[in-house]
């Protein structure tokens, strides 16, 4: 009797601490700086508390800095709950160009991320509000674009076309994937058709820049909305500023490429704090609803 | 050896045979120069083709435009900004076919590669670009693009002016632009730079000409760390003309002479005029709907992966 109870005690320790350790292994990539319990802020330095993060929507509560989160976070924090669907499975990404070390680095992500790739789109409701909603997830290989991502958002403008529906697309990345060579630059083309394909059956497409959005994503579809939002202090821009850097030989100043600069160049339509990006999205969904007859 | 220090070598023996005066030898001399350039100056390997593209005497834009055009009157402007010298755009009439040119211009000396900034446009040429194929398309003009450039400018004025928005609006309006598109490839075809004149119903390519997501040097510092492997790179990399029409990318090649277009730019001309005449027949003759869809469904199916049969499945929920 006594050993049964032992086990018994062993085993809910062992639940406990496989809890424990599944919470920590969740937020391992939640933010750009975690490891621990408490963390420093890369703006302000102050520690922030790795654990409440969801509470604060992935920002920091002292200076307000937005980190960069996971796809799937962001679908749970924009739509509401039990709403989402998600299509478009199945695919499997390939290596066109035989490039060594490139089927691993990509199953090694779908392991860390739980993605098969770094873009989920899918049906979902944003305060009752339906619409086709898409997110780019930055913790897999930097969230480029390659031939999956590409054939899956044109699928996603399709599906919108089908369904008839507004579509979102939180973008969030660092350009065209290199490993795929001109199959990456060519979805350039292929998501830019899809969105004026899309806007020619008169629907909405609202664009939402978030951190980082650079490359071959700005220079097609994440530039193409009819309403271009961004979250503060996102790096959004076409060449990286390391390379441009490199090719003026000089240092740029503070703030370039930042969402706020884009606002002053006019280039999008509002900055939007993460915690009214929900309530400005679907007070925009509302405006652009058809009616029906 | 790559092909420049070929090209050196050829020289050295075309050199020989001018300060010779024997005839038996000059004779010889000749056959060898037959020699070296059938068996030396064929079988490319991708690098060469690449060190071709950027060769200094390749024949640029204008020069195919001179050629190919009966008159040319060229626009300037984008009735925003400023006029950008990297891309030249205007009306020209190749036997007898009045169509909208848009190239973009690589320089030949230093002066001119400095108005030109080296082929690399601002935002303000895309948009240039982008007002004349719109008044092609008013007009019913047919569009043709030389495509000839490293990439987009990368600098502080680009970004501020909205490089991204500029490549995406043309990448957006070209796919459905209701007038025959053809490009043409005819050196560097660099990444997002050379796509924003690239959305066409043909797309072509000179034998020599390369097209990719970026330069091999970008690419061997980006993936392998090391810029210094870029030879290695570009053999990967897939940019070459005839393995972009392996994997159906581009719908054909133009053949160059031995060595080059440099080598005999007029014969090239006369090949490219000829080939883009037919191109330009035989897209006339297609219905307008028909076209913008063929066009799209171009571009629909590029893309290399595999995909499970999920449809019963109807979708996961999160």
């Amino acid at each position: 009797m006594n050993e049964l109870v032992k086990a018994f005690e062993t085993r809910k320790k062992e639940a406990k601490k496989a809890k424990y350790l599944k919470v920590k292994q969740n937020y391992k990539h939640a933010v750009d700086v975690p490891k621990g319990l408490y963390e420093k802020c890369p703006k302000c330095k102050e520690t922030v508390n790795m654990t409440h993060m969801k509470k604060t929507l992935f920002t920091c509560k002292h200076c307000n800095e937005h980190f960069r989160m996971r796809a799937v976070d962001r679908i749970r924090l924009t739509v509401d709950s039990g709403s989402f669907v998600e299509k478009g499975l199945g695919f499997i990404t390939l290596n066109p160009l035989f490039n060594e070390g490139y089927d691993e680095k990509i199953k090694s992500y779908q392991e860390r991320t739980k993605l098969d790739e770094a873009y989920i789109y899918g049906y979902g409701e944003i305060l009752g509000n339906p619409c086709v909603i898409g997110v780019m997830d930055s913790y897999f290989l930097m969230g480029s674009m390659g031939s999956v991502v590409g054939e899956k958002v044109t699928k996603s403008f399709e599906y919108a076309i089908y369904k008839q529906l507004p579509i979102i697309i939180f973008t969030a990345s660092g350009g065209a994937r290199m490993q795929e060579g001109i199959f990456s630059l060519m979805q350039m083309a292929k998501t830019s058709a899809a969105v004026k394909q899309h806007s020619n059956q008169g629907l909405l497409y609202i664009s939402v820049l978030t951190h980082p959005t650079t490359g071959g994503v700005t220079a097609s579809f994440a530039t193409l909305g009819d309403i271009i939002l961004a979250e503060p202090g996102a790096l959004i821009g076409f060449a990286g500023p390391r390379v441009i850097e490199q090719t003026i030989n000089e240092t740029l100043p503070e703030g370039f490429q930042r969402s706020e600069f884009l606002l002053e160049k006019g280039f999008i339509d509002q900055i939007v704090d993460r915690k009214e990006m929900k309530q400005t999205l679907s007070q925009l969904l509302h405006y652009h609803k058809k009616v029906m007859g | 050896m790559n092909i420049l220090d070929k090209e050196r070598k050829l020289k050295s023996l075309l050199t020989q045979l001018e300060t010779m005066e024997d005839d038996i030898l000059i004779v010889s001399i000749k056959q060898k120069i037959e020699d070296y350039k059938h068996t030396a100056m064929t079988n490319l390997t991708a690098w060469d083709r690449v060190l071709l593209a950027r060769h200094q005497n390749r024949p640029t834009a204008k020069d195919y435009i001179n050629y190919m055009c009966d008159s040319f009157i060229e626009l300037h402007g984008d009735r925003l900004y400023r006029d950008d010298g990297s891309i030249i755009g205007g009306i020209g009439e190749i036997d007898g076919i009045v169509v909208t040119i848009i190239a973009e211009q690589k320089g030949k000396t230093v002066d001119e590669n400095i108005t030109r900034n080296f082929a690399m446009p601002h935002p303000e040429g895309y948009r240039k670009a982008l007002r004349l194929m719109q008044q092609a398309e008013k007009f019913n003009r047919p569009i043709v693009t030389l495509i000839d450039t490293p990439g987009a400018y990368p600098g502080i004025g680009a970004e501020e002016r909205g490089q991204g928005e500029a490549i995406a609006k043309n990448l957006y309006e070209m796919s459905h632009l209701k007038v025959p598109i053809i490009a043409l490839v005819i050196g560097e075809g660099g990444s997002g730079g050379a796509l924003a004149l690239g959305v066409a119903d043909q797309i072509l390519m000179l034998e020599n000409a390369i097209y990719s997501i970026l330069s091999p040097e970008g690419y061997a510092s980006i993936l392998w760390k090391d810029a210094s492997k870029a030879s290695a790179a570009a053999e990967s990399m897939k940019l070459t003309s005839y393995d972009l029409e392996e994997l159906s990318i581009i719908d054909g090649i133009i053949k160059e002479p031995i060595g080059g277009a440099h080598y005999n730019p007029t014969q090239t001309f006369e090949k490219t005029k000829q080939t883009i005449i037919k191109e330009l027949l035989a897209l006339k003759s297609i219905k307008q709907s028909d076209l913008l869809q063929k066009r799209y469904q171009k571009y629909r199916k590029i893309g290399f992966f595999q995909r499970f049969n999920y449809d019963n499945l109807g979708g996961i929920k999160r």
